[in-house]
């Protein structure tokens, strides 16, 4: 794969709305998404791309531009990108209709609704900054995305943590019959699941480290800390279990029940999304339901507030989804 | 351009078929938007008798024009221009409303054969239209796309989004299809909230513009015929002014309201007052 190194630059300060969430030296790789919709669309007409005034911040430029005939900008107006993209659909098209996470669940909620999921059209809608990825404050963040779209019947919900993750995601949700919420990390994306034997597979969580004192659940960009984490507390001797979880809906309980019931652990769920509604919520409803219970349960998730604007070093390390944060967390559980 | 005096006769006989079925289907469950659908059964009566491409028996034939029902609570009316059309059976009119039928009282597009998005959720149609529409023109499939919608429509924000966005693409493969009974669910639209002058706001956002009186079915039928044969590559909106309760004058002169309330016995009498204004030829 070709990889870069992201370059050394001093801790950002401010509150950007475009931060990358990549750390120091980490591995990247730029623009995923766009990169691989392109190769996979060369060969597939009905593959068409639609955005709401942010192709160039959702990567979807790049397709725009291999393919002007199949693009179609409809300006600022998210309610109408998903019923066009409805539209298309109903017509035998495969839209990836593209925008920031925030504009496209809370503004175009309801055509999400309605005419997407209700006739269980064959839209994917692919929405940049997810949760806290931005220093925009609460216009631009989505905390509540996942919350907002695990209420709508019949959706697939992905939360992928790397540009591995998206670049085996593409395909496998446009070839899934049906509507599909996938979040996306635009820009330099960090690589991280490249070192691990894993694959993405739509509806799958995989075991991605073994341990014997902690159980992470993670999905997103949050599976990278957690991995980080678990390298981190290691070295205090403490021995933890990372579970990836990028499909939110239909969730892979039985691997998550599978992975519970291996060991007593405290199991953590560490999600880059608000505490109430989403991966956490999920996990803790199928174990009650599956009638297994963890040595303990936390939720590493985003608190259930109106977060500040700021850089994104400082926002992750204020609201515990820094791998720092993340690792003293559980260490404060764990006594 | 006049229009045929044979084929606005045959239409006036379409147009009384569609308000008798949809009376009917009000009979049975003794409440349903009758007043629109009489107000609204002269433009179906051109666009499925007329205007629209259709194969009654292949109802999802890809050479269709499609027609989107956005105001889905006009379902009863929709209902009985699809049984007119040859789309349902008209056996199935006593199902109207009852648990497990095709036609339930706000139009679904899982449900009901001819019946192409779920509307109800007003404001979605036409920007549903659009992708439709760029859809067909992407497969270089001729059909029109007709959507269907109300006046009240006109205050959702969704339905400018959707108009700008078709004058942008040059969608001359849409035809939008206005209500103007001006009621809506708190009163008069106008004093809900105006949206006058509307000709003028749809041609400022690009659009081909008529506004005809939607229950003169020669007008009506001039008004689809031009919007169908018009060069430019621009979207075409027809705005109707109608009259609800039309053809039934005791429900026509009833204090106007969104829901206008038939008592159980008036059904019955409002099949025998449109009875008596069987236009020649048209059967019961």
């Amino acid at each position: 794969m070709n990889t870069t190194v992201a370059p050394k630059k001093p801790r950002l300060t401010t509150s950007a709305m475009i931060a990358s969430i990549a750390g120091e030296d980490q591995r990247v790789k730029a623009a995923p998404f766009g990169k691989t919709l392109v190769e996979y669309a060369a060969n597939r007409p009905e593959v068409v791309g639609l955005t709401a005034d942010l192709a160039k911040y959702t990567d979807l430029h790049l397709f725009a531009q291999a393919y002007p005939e199949r693009f179609f900008q409809m300006g600022m107006a998210e309610q109408l990108l998903m019923a066009a993209a409805g539209g298309m659909a109903k017509e035998g098209c495969i839209p990836f209709a593209t925008t920031y996470a925030a504009f496209g669940t809370r503004r175009a909620f309801d055509f999400i609704h309605q005419v997407i999921a209700e006739e269980n059209l064959n839209v994917k809608i692919c929405c940049a900054l997810p949760g806290l990825t931005t220093g925009y404050g609460p216009s631009h963040a989505a905390i509540e995305d996942i919350a907002m779209m695990r209420g709508v019947p019949g959706l697939t919900i992905v939360d992928p943590c790397d540009a591995l993750d998206i670049e085996q995601a593409v395909p496998q949700i446009a070839a899934h019959p049906g509507p599909v919420y996938m979040r996306l990390l635009r820009g330099q994306v960090p690589l991280v699941l490249d070192k691990y034997d894993y694959r993405f597979e739509l509806g799958k969580a995989k075991l991605l480290r073994d341990g014997v004192d902690v159980l992470i659940i993670a999905s997103g960009f949050m599976t990278m800390r957690a991995l980080e984490s678990a390298a981190a507390l290691a070295d205090d001797n403490v021995s933890v279990a990372v579970l990836h979880c990028p499909t939110i809906k239909p969730l892979d309980e039985a691997t998550i029940v599978e992975a519970v019931c291996a060991k007593p652990r405290l199991v953590v769920v560490a999600e880059n999304h608000s505490v109430v509604g989403g991966l956490g919520e999920a996990v803790a409803s199928a174990l009650l339901r599956h009638r297994v219970m963890p040595a303990g349960f936390q939720l590493a998730g985003l608190p259930d507030a109106f977060l500040d604007a700021g850089a994104l070093p400082t926002l992750h390390e204020r609201y515990g989804i820094s791998t720092e944060a993340l690792a003293t967390r559980i260490k404060g559980w764990l006594q | 351009m006049t229009a045929n005096p044979n084929t606005v006769a045959a239409l006036a006989q379409r147009a009384w078929r569609i308000r008798r079925f949809a009376l009917r289907m009000g009979e049975v469950q003794g409440q349903g938007y009758i007043g629109q659908a009489l107000g609204w059964a002269d433009v179906l009566a051109v666009a499925y008798g007329h205007a629209l491409n259709l194969r009654p028996a292949e109802p999802e034939w890809e050479g269709r024009d499609r027609f989107l029902l956005s105001h889905g609570h006009y379902a009863i009316a929709h209902y009985a221009a699809l049984i007119e059309a040859g789309i349902i059976p008209e056996s199935e009119l006593d199902t109207y409303g009852s648990d497990d039928s095709r036609l339930p009282m706000s139009g679904m597009a899982t449900y009901t054969p001819g019946m192409e998005i779920s509307g109800g959720s007003l404001g979605q149609g036409l920007a549903i239209g659009v992708g439709i529409a760029l859809g067909l023109k992407h497969k270089k499939n001729p059909a029109f796309v007709y959507n269907s919608m109300s006046d009240g429509e006109l205050d959702e924000g969704s339905t400018w989004e959707a108009a700008m966005g078709a004058s942008h693409h040059g969608l001359g493969n849409l035809i939008c299809l206005v209500d103007i009974n001006n009621q809506q669910a708190d009163g008069p639209s106008g004093k809900v909230l105006g949206f006058e002058p509307l000709a003028d706001k749809w041609a400022a956002f690009g659009w081909h513009v008529q506004r005809v009186d939607g229950n003169d079915l020669s007008a009506v039928l001039k008004a689809f015929d031009a919007a169908r044969q018009l060069r430019e590559p621009k979207p075409r909106v027809i705005l109707f002014d109608t009259l609800m309760g039309k053809g039934v004058p005791f429900l026509e002169s009833r204090e106007k309201n969104h829901f206008i309330r038939v008592d159980p016995p008036e059904w019955q009498q409002a099949l025998a007052i449109l009875d008596q204004s069987q236009p020649e030829g048209a059967l019961a």
